[in-house]
């Protein structure tokens, strides 16, 4: 065994990344493609601000203009936010729950290759006559192949495949959560971080997969000539809407709940009180994931479903504040007579609060049916959205950034360029989407690439695009910061530098692979901070030291995912004018990639490997 | 993660969750068939919307034959039993019977893909439904045969894994998998009942 260790230790650092499964090491991939994929997006808002800038502008085409809208959608909310989340659940759920790993480490590994190769097949359309053009809703016949080039299949195809990978993920966190925490850690006592990543994976699991459902569909009628959304043929094109928000809206909450789970985290940490109302926190949580698989339909009030549905589900999306006023409260409670510390991560998690706020007056705005039929379709809805998107997610996660840096990079990140940020960002996002609101109200309608001139739309326009400008501004300086930082911060070498609560903290930095020597023995919520006021500074042991079992690395995953993606190309190529080899060719590769993969993987007994005693007592001294 | 169970003394009662490993799998494999149950739930709910859109082609009262149907509910229904039992052998730690019955479960899966494909076939060539003449068509076609293709896949691991530990006897690592297999070839049997009654017999009593 001592053998097997020393031999993993002389391969390649590349060969090292591609194989980990190591859920830190899988949290800075999901970092890393999640970044590019936020910049790349970013970048399209930017061009369309541009275009946006002044009337009858010709910048960018009609049909471009399109493929950047239904790209910058698509591609924040699957293939930005959705690896970014699952960059900070892979990282801190594992340590906050005293767990030495995920359940499973393999499947892991699995989700993340997915997951990048479905995004890196949605990317390539740009390389094959231009992106999907039909809005990230992707409606029918808009998107159905009488209207929408090639683009469309490789979003069906793409997000079939990345979506795949977010399932996995999720089913992976699940069982992580439930099973694998440290002995005294019960439901109740875990950080509430944790308890939004459990929701947030169950709400995958029963969203994505109506989604797969969906895309199915869509590939079928496209490729194969099916007829579920073509009325000439008894098909009903409706039918595409209802499945594509029963996934829609839960997949908001998929976003929207670990940025809560993170701004529960952050702001007790810096206000120094334990989070107020955890308990109500915690089922607030649940009602909201009951709730957003009520609702489906408030996307719908102006298909004509008619007045008692859509005044059925109208309550039910208004009651929806409810337990989200719950959670706004209980975070200005936790301020309130805090010790307050307004560092970067603070101000990120403060400010989410009163966006939040106005993203969800907004929301309760829209879900009244009679006025929906003004604001449907119209920049007031972009407004909404982006209140939540952007003043609730993007923050959340900004405020994760600088939190956790320092526990996964070594060091933190500058507070004068992240403060610096903060504010043009923060600045910026008003600035962009709060006039978008009044434009929306004055008519001002959403996905058309241009207005008119002497409609009063100009000015507004140009406030709404130098705001935009300085968002961007913002995420150049946080770029700049990481590299800065690398350079110049201080290597971190206690367990805490910020004087923090839970679990995630109580281990030594860096985090060895195998996370805890010793299991911890966990005796009360926020359990870290129990000890250091109650106990002794440190973890009471829940185990002897012994040798530990840890997971091998595998290429596996990696193939897998490449075998996917091959496969989707090549359902693609089905529909190209003139492929240059015979579509199932690349098909029956892919196919044979995949599932020779799988029965390698499944035959092959890999029992990994034992960390042996003397090895773990020697990083305890190095790094303790 | 010391899953150390102590076997000197034979299998544990329940060799399937006797390790962390195993209670994992066993958990995680169940949420999977959440998933599935709504994926599944979203191709009924297709089918149910469109089935009324036969765009003048046959219709599920023209074409549905119940016999065949019933066979099909039979042979797949009593693979379930055998796989059932199967497990049994496998808690009394009797390795020859559980692979003699997984083989029986496998045997009659196969039965009943038969029966499907030539059922298909019957609708195709001699009724005039194709999965392309109407929405009807499409859904049908895409609903059952998104069964079958779990059907396929379940027969193939059930033989992936007999061939795998066909000399090993039963231990605790290939308990689980073995459990989890016949965990998902329920879960199949379980939406064909469903699908027996919601496209077949709903269709042909007309409710
Ligand atoms: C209090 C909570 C909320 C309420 C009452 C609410 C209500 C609504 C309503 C009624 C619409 C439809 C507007 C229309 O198209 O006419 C809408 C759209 C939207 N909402 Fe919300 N919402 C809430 C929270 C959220 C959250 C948490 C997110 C995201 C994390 C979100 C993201 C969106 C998006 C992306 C759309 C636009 C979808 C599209 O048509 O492209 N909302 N919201
Ligand atoms: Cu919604």
């Amino acid at each position: 065994m001592a053998t097997e260790t020393a031999a993993n230790n002389n391969k390649s650092v590349l060969w090292d990344w591609l194989t980990t499964v190591d859920h830190k090491k899988l949290a800075v991939l999901y970092l890393i493609a999640g970044a590019l994929f936020f910049i790349k997006a970013g970048a399209m808002a930017i061009f369309m601000r541009i275009q946006l800038m002044s009337a009858e502008n010709t910048f960018l085409s009609g049909q471009t203009f399109n493929e950047f809208i239904t790209m910058h959608g698509t591609i924040m909310l699957f293939l930005a936010v959705t690896p970014l989340i699952f960059a900070f659940m892979n990282f801190a759920v594992p340590l906050q729950i005293g767990a030495r790993d995920v359940a499973f480490p393999f499947v892991n590994a699995l989700g993340f290759w997915i997951f990048f190769f479905g995004g890196l097949l949605v990317s390539l359309s740009w390389f094959f006559g231009g992106a999907p053009d039909a809005g990230w809703t992707a409606y029918v016949p808009l998107s159905s192949g009488e209207y929408a080039d090639l683009g469309l299949d490789f979003y069906v195809l793409g997000l079939q495949i990345s979506g795949l990978g977010t399932l996995i993920s999720a089913i992976n966190f699940i069982v992580t959560i439930i099973n694998m925490r440290a002995p005294g850690m019960t439901m109740m006592r875990m950080p509430l971080f944790c308890w939004t990543g459990l929701v947030t994976s169950i709400l995958i699991v029963f969203a994505f997969t109506p989604l797969a459902a969906g895309l199915a569909l869509l590939m079928l009628d496209r490729i194969f000539g099916g007829q579920f959304f073509m009325p000439d043929a008894g098909g009903n094109p409706v039918l595409w809407q209802h499945i594509f928000w029963i996934f829609g809206h839960p997949e908001v909450y998929i976003l929207v709940l670990p940025a809560f789970g993170i701004i529960s985290e952050v702001v007790p940490a810096f206000s120094r009180k334990r989070l107020f109302g955890y308990t109500a926190m915690v089922f607030a949580t649940l009602i909201i994931a009951f709730l957003s698989f009520m609702v489906w339909v408030h996307h719908m009030f102006t298909v004509g479903i008619g007045p008692i549905t859509n005044s059925v589900f109208a309550i039910a999306t208004m009651a929806i504040g409810v337990p989200t006023g719950i959670k706004i409260f209980n975070w200005l409670f936790t301020m309130w007579g805090g010790k307050i510390t307004f560092n970067t991560a603070m101000l990120c998690a403060s400010s989410f609060v009163p966006t939040f706020v106005l993203g969800g007056v907004t929301g309760v705005m829209l879900a009244m049916v009679p006025v929906d039929y003004l604001y449907h379709d119209t920049y007031f809805v972009v407004a909404h959205f982006h209140y939540i998107v952007v003043g609730g997610i993007a923050l959340g996660l900004l405020a994760g950034t600088y939190y956790w840096y320092p526990k996964m990079f070594g060091h933190k990140l500058n507070e004068k360029l992240g403060q610096l940020m903060f504010w043009l960002f923060y600045i910026g996002f008003h600035l962009t989407f709060f006039i978008q609101h009044i434009l929306g109200l004055i008519g001002m309608p959403r996905r058309v690439f241009t207005y008119l001139e002497g409609q009063g739309m100009e000015t507004m326009n140009l406030v709404s695009s130098i705001g935009a400008f300085m968002m961007g501004a913002g995420v150049v300086v946080l770029l700049i910061n990481i590299v800065y930082s690398a350079f110049t911060s201080e290597r971190i070498t206690v367990r805490d530098p910020w004087d923090a609560r839970t679990l995630e903290w109580s281990t030594t930095t860096p985090v060895p692979e195998y996370n805890f020597a010793q299991t911890p023995q966990v005796r009360s919520l926020d359990p870290w901070f129990y000890e250091k006021v109650h106990g002794e500074g440190l973890m009471k042991p829940a185990e002897p030291m012994d040798d530990i079992h840890m997971p091998n690395g595998s290429i596996l995953p990696l193939t897998i995912g490449l075998g996917l993606f091959v496969w989707g190309f090549g359902m693609i190529m089905l529909e190209m004018a003139n492929p240059i080899i015979t579509p199932w060719i690349v098909i029956g590769t892919g196919v044979i990639i995949t599932f020779g993969s799988m029965l390698l993987h499944s035959i092959h007994e890999d029992h990994g490997y034992h960390i042996p005693l003397d090895k773990i007592k020697k990083i305890e001294k190095e790094v303790g | 993660m010391s899953d150390s169970v102590d076997v000197s003394k034979g299998l544990p009662p329940n060799p399937e969750k006797a390790t962390l490993e195993g209670k994992n799998k066993f958990l995680g494999f169940w949420v999977f068939l959440g998933g599935e149950t709504i994926m599944f739930a979203t191709f009924f709910g297709t089918f149910l919307g469109l089935r009324e859109g036969t765009a003048g082609g046959p219709s599920a009262e023209e074409l549905f034959s119940l016999p065949l149907v019933f066979l099909m509910t039979m042979l797949l229904l009593t693979s379930s039993l055998t796989s059932v039992l199967a497990m049994f052998s496998m808690k009394k730690n009797n390795f020859r019977n559980m692979i003699i019955l997984t083989v029986i479960t496998v045997l009659l899966g196969f039965g009943f893909l038969a029966c499907e494909i030539y059922e298909f076939y019957e609708y195709v060539h001699h009724g005039g439904l194709g999965f392309t003449t109407s929405a009807f068509g499409s859904s049908f076609y895409s609903l059952v045969g998104l069964h079958g293709a779990h059907v396929t896949f379940g027969l193939f691991w059930f033989i992936t894994l007999m061939i795998r530990y066909s000399r090993t006897g039963i231990t605790l690592t290939n308990a689980p998998k073995f459990y989890v297999a016949s965990l998902y070839w329920h879960f199949i049997d379980v939406v064909w009942v469903f699908i027996f009654t919601v496209v077949y017999l709903m269709s042909i009593g007309g409710a």
